[in-house]
């Protein structure tokens, strides 16, 4: 069950990759497939593949954007995280 | 590659691993479709063993393919159908499986809703026992709405009720969509291919033009409706429907048959499509490395089909459509929308089908080896 006041993501919180989701390295990026509902994604460049790995590492949405995507991608990385996040694909931490 | 080129030309040049394996458990079944894709009746006595089969589950959640197929002949007359969905699930691999519905009692109703990762389809391919039996075989009907009602009472949740469009279904559309909703479950349509068994019955139960165009604006409006993507070859009349549109064979597909065999989709079990088998060097090896699909995933040509302007929503449709009716791959789909395939078919004086590889069915079926057109 998803908890609504996680429902849309907040970047100033931490989040992860769910762990019902495997993604599974192309070369285009990764396919992600989300086991309980059965999505599948496909991201892709490898540099969102690299910071959807990455988000757990970090204090919160903000602080990956900045360690990892350059100003001018933060736009369309923060939406492509948002799309992922609609997916269920992250969970907040 | 370019970084511009589109994701669906990164799949025509195939993955690290299939996104849609189909892998059969056996040739063995309890009806006898006239339509049975991969001519099923009789078992193979040199199919995968439960340990075979469970090295192959290990290589396949090793490769991180995320689920499969699993079909048949009935996958569930074998012996060991729930060690072996059990083992895969419980690796991660989840399972989609496909049954006629006969095996399908209370008990293993309750056996499958216990279980995580396992979607149920059942397949029905008329509405009323008249239109499904005249295809599926007397009493398979009854059976397959007995599998259902099983399910449901166990609480499995949405399972899918599978269906073959034919020329006596189509009609029966809104039917079908009503029967899924009592139930709460999923529809499912998938197109009829000349395969296998089909290669025979082909031609008087696949839709007319104007039903397939029916089915394409029904299809449209209802984007939850499953289609399995095998209808792309319709998305030539406009809009493109959901899925990938293209032909996924050995690029994105591929099918395991239940003695090991790999071929380049489902519905092309015949020598020319087996790119090898599990027990040489493994499923990885066969799919990455065989000289089939190496050729499958290069730059194919447009052939009759560079003219037409659709051809970037159609891609020419379906390999086994063609190859089963006698055309050319570099041909249009027989089903072609505008009409050029049946075109084709009726320029060739004298077409030759090709006949299955293996054929398991149960009675020595007349084989409809050649037929002239024209
Ligand atoms: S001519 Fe070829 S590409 Fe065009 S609609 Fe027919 S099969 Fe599809
Ligand atoms: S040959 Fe036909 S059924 Fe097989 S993958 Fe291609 S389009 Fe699909």
């Amino acid at each position: 069950m998803r908890d609504l006041a996680t429902a849309s993501l907040d970047v100033t919180r931490a989040w992860a990759l769910s762990p019902e989701v495997s993604l599974r390295d192309e070369a285009f990026g990764a396919l992600a497939y989300h086991h309980g509902n059965r999505r599948l994604v496909f991201l892709k460049s490898p540099a969102l593949v690299a910071l959807v790995r990455a988000l757990e590492n970090f204090a919160d949405v903000n602080d990956a954007l900045d360690a990892l995507v350059a100003p001018n991608e933060r736009a369309r990385y923060l939406e492509a995280l948002r799309s992922l996040e609609r997916s269920g694909l992250l969970r907040a931490r | 590659m370019p970084a511009n080129s589109s994701l669906r030309d990164r799949f025509e040049r195939g993955l690290a691993a299939p996104i849609c394996l189909t892998w059969e458990l056996t040739y063995a079944c309890n009806l006898a479709c006239t339509h049975c894709l991969s001519s099923s009746g009789r078992r193979d006595p040199r199919e995968l063993s439960t340990a075979e089969a469970k090295a192959l589950i290990d290589e396949i959640a090793a490769m991180q393919i995320f689920y499969v197929n699993v079909g048949g002949g009935e996958p569930m007359v074998r012996r060991d159908f729930f060690e072996l969905i059990e083992y895969a699930v419980s690796s991660r691999v989840g399972v989609k499986f496909s049954t006629n519905g006969t095996r399908l009692d209370a008990a293993a109703a309750r056996r499958l809703a216990a279980m995580d990762y396992l979607d149920v389809q059942v397949s029905l391919d008329g509405v009323d026992a008249t239109t499904n039996d005249a295809i599926r075989g007397d009493g398979s009907y009854a059976a397959a709405r007995r599998a259902m009602d099983h399910l449901a009472a166990a609480n499995f949740g949405p399972f899918k009720i599978s269906v073959v469009m034919t020329r006596h279904n189509v009609a029966q559309l809104d039917a079908f969509e009503a029967l899924a909703a009592s139930y709460g479950a999923q529809l499912r349509l998938t197109r009829l291919r000349p395969s296998g068994r089909g290669v025979d019955t082909w031609d008087e139960l696949h839709p007319t033009r104007q039903q397939n165009r029916d089915l394409y604006h029904w299809l449209v409006a209802r984007p939850d409706v499953l289609t399995g993507d095998s209808f792309f070859h319709l998305s030539a009349l406009g809009a493109p429907l959901d899925g990938l549109n293209l032909c996924g064979a050995g690029r994105v597909v591929c099918l395991i048959d239940p003695i090991g065999d790999v071929y380049a989709c489902p519905f092309v079990i015949h020598e020319q499509f087996l790119a090898g088998n599990v027990r040489d060097a493994g499923f990885g090896a066969v799919w990455r490395d065989s000289e089939l699909f190496t050729s499958l995933r290069a730059e194919g040509s447009a052939g009759a089909c560079a003219s037409c302007g659709s051809y970037d929503a159609c891609r020419g449709g379906c390999m086994a459509a063609k190859f089963f009716t006698g055309l050319e791959l570099s041909d249009p789909d027989p089903e072609c929308v505008f009409g050029h395939g049946e075109t084709a078919l009726a320029n060739r004086v004298a077409v030759t089908l090709p006949s299955p590889k293996e054929d398991h069915s149960r009675r020595v079926a007349l084989t409809l080896r050649s037929r002239v057109v024209g």
